[in-house]
């Protein structure tokens, strides 16, 4: 996968998908009127200040509350290239995948990178290089099962191989 | 060594002996909910699935339109229409407003979940089936249309913990309370990834309305699935809606626990839990002094007759304070009849509540009942987040049904003996 890199803006504990995606925009389906409401709740400069490949980097159990497949949908649509938190809530932890949108688990990156640093990403390895600061961070590993979902780009990609392997047997 | 509940059911649809908590298994799924929102996403992502034509298992798919419904605008209209079409083409059960509710009451009431079933939605509160002793959680869209297509899905098998509630409940103590107490001592990620299993003896007594609510609520724990395990009065209510052929499952004495809390729940008084987090829990009695402009009473959280009647009692006699406008939610319309037959319409009609048709409305701020600037809400719906009903600047508190009707009553949040206390002494 390719290199991520871009300036960071950070939120703290708990974020959850009602202030990421609010539930009055939730019966909307595409992509990029979702990305225009992206933290309408939380941050109302969010989707202006924000440039395609940037990084949210946020405190612990990052997603949490409604299932809404269209939290991590929005964040992914408005340019953002990945978030790094020291936990997800498990619903977003599994949309953000099945959907193929980066997210790592790092405490130390959370405690110490800071807003509008420049960091750069190596999703393969899951190391996070702040080039402001120069520290590096490992982001935890993901299970063997959850990388091939991630490198078939989702998990339609899973599902077809299952369907393909049913028709032929 | 011992398994669990939750380990049972998934390693018997992984078709396994036995699962251990951290490891990803693929198990057959026995029900998948969808409702109008997570489902139009999922259809999209089910046309994108090569080789995916039909629902693989139709009678397992149950679409339930609710959180919009009845229809607010034409948008959600035109969302809903297509949803219904995928629905009836594909010979799912599709549950039609007039014959339905709110998803959480009409699973159960309709006899589809219950005892050793995996069960997914498209909803985080689907957790609330766990009630009945199934596994059950909330999935995104993709997860529901992969699920339609190949009848499995992926759960990383969460660790087990241990919440055993001691003692006999005070009175106007329910299952909202143990769940908000409980989440105010363990905090919103508390049981993240993990299943919440209810024990004790103060449990033997509660009501499956009670049940229902605390395994609804134990998302906001961060749980993967909150779990109950099976007895008369489990067996006495799946009698009832005709669920009939069920394996139960029970953990095994030596189960493995990541986590153990016990709690003395003869000590716990009403909660409520202030903004703008469910953990922010605090007995009603240290509420201190503040006003309210709406209550909401029901939704999937605290719909069920149960509640409709502990908040009747209440409020019988009584009046809502001028200021305040008070919206009583059914879980469903099996729900609302009922009402009707008890007189608790009247009930509330009288006492100057409007009664409204089952839906999310309110809850998700969508419709019926949505908050304005700087509005205070007490309501006993699951989530308190900044925006959750409406404006950004509104606040909600939560809490349960009698607490929110004496609160209605008196305009400010107080609990339910002084506004009964005050009718006896009248």
């Amino acid at each position: 996968m390719e290199t991520l890199r871009g300036r960071v803006w950070k939120y703290g504990a708990n974020i959850n998908t009602d202030v990421i995606i609010p539930g009055r925009y939730c019966h909307l389906t595409d992509p990029q009127e979702l990305a225009k409401y992206c933290m309408a709740d939380l941050d109302t400069e969010f989707v202006d200040k924000i440039k395609p490949g940037d990084i949210i980097v946020a405190g612990p159990n990052f997603g949490c509350g409604s299932s809404r497949e269209v939290a991590p949908v929005s964040i992914k649509a408005s340019g953002i290239g990945a978030v790094v938190a020291p936990s997800f809530a498990r619903i977003f932890y599994r949309n953000a995948i099945n959907i193929g949108f980066p997210i790592f688990e790092s405490s130390d990156a959370y405690d110490e990178i800071n807003e509008g640093d420049e960091v750069e990403i190596d999703p393969d390895s899951g190391t996070i290089t702040d080039l402001t600061t120069g520290k590096q961070y490992q982001a935890k590993g993901f299970p063997e099962f959850l990388q091939q979902i991630m490198a078939r780009g989702g998990l339609r990609g899973y599902a077809e191989e299952v369907l393909a392997s049913r028709t032929q047997a | 060594m011992g398994l669990t509940i939750s380990e049972k059911i998934l390693a018997r649809h992984a078709g396994r002996d036995s699962v251990e908590p951290g490891e990803i298994v693929m198990v057959d799924v026995d029900v998948v909910l969808a409702n109008e929102l997570s489902a139009a996403l999922a259809i999209d992502e089910f046309k994108k699935i090569e080789g995916a034509e039909n629902i693989l298992r139709p009678d397992s798919a149950v679409f339930v339109p609710d959180h919009f419904t009845p229809n607010k605008d034409i948008t959600t209209a035109k969302l809903v229409q297509r949803v219904r079409e995928f629905a009836l083409s594909q010979n799912a059960r599709w549950f039609e407003v007039g014959r339905a509710g709110i998803e959480h009451c009409v699973l159960p009431q309709n006899g589809i979940v219950g005892p050793g079933q995996v069960i997914i939605g498209g909803d985080s509160h689907t957790t609330t089936y766990g009630a009945l002793g199934a596994f059950s959680t909330g999935v995104g869209s993709t997860d529901v249309a992969v699920a339609w297509a190949i009848g499995k899905t992926w759960l990383r098998v969460p660790p087990t913990f241990k919440v055993t509630y001691h003692g006999q409940l005070q009175p106007w103590v329910g299952g909202k309370d143990l769940i908000l107490y409980t989440i105010g001592r363990i905090t919103v990620d508390g049981a993240t990834y993990m299943a919440m299993e209810f024990h004790g003896e103060a449990l033997a007594g509660l009501p499956m309305a009670g049940r229902f609510t605390m395994a609804n609520m134990s998302i906001e724990a961060g749980a993967k699935n909150g779990i109950f395990h099976v007895d008369d009065v489990t067996r006495e209510y799946l009698a009832s809606v005709r669920h009939t052929s069920y394996t139960e499952y029970s953990s095994d004495p030596d189960a493995h626990y990541e986590h153990e809390i016990e709690i003395d729940a003869s000590q716990i008084e009403p909660q409520v839990a202030f903004p703008s987090i469910p953990e922010n829990a605090r007995p009603v009695s240290q509420a201190g002094d503040v006003k309210v402009d709406q209550v909401v009473i029901g939704t999937c959280t605290n719909g069920w007759i149960e509640d409709m009647r502990e908040a009747a009692q209440v409020l019988r006699g009584h009046h809502v304070a001028p200021h305040i406008r008070c919206i009583v939610v059914p879980g469903s319309q099996e729900v609302q009849r009922q009402m009707v037959k008890e007189g608790l319409m009247e009930i509330f009609m009288d006492a100057d509540c409007i009664v409204s048709t089952s839906t999310c409305g309110p809850c998700i701020g969508g419709h019926m009942g949505v908050l304005g600037e700087y509005e205070v809400c007490l309501s006993t719906t699951n989530r308190n987040f900044v925006g959750r009903m409406g404006a950004r600047t509104a606040e909600i508190y939560l809490a349960n049904p009698a607490v929110a009707a004496a609160t209605a009553v008196a305009g400010h949040i107080v609990g339910p003996d002084e506004v009964v206390g005050r009718r006896a002494a009248a």
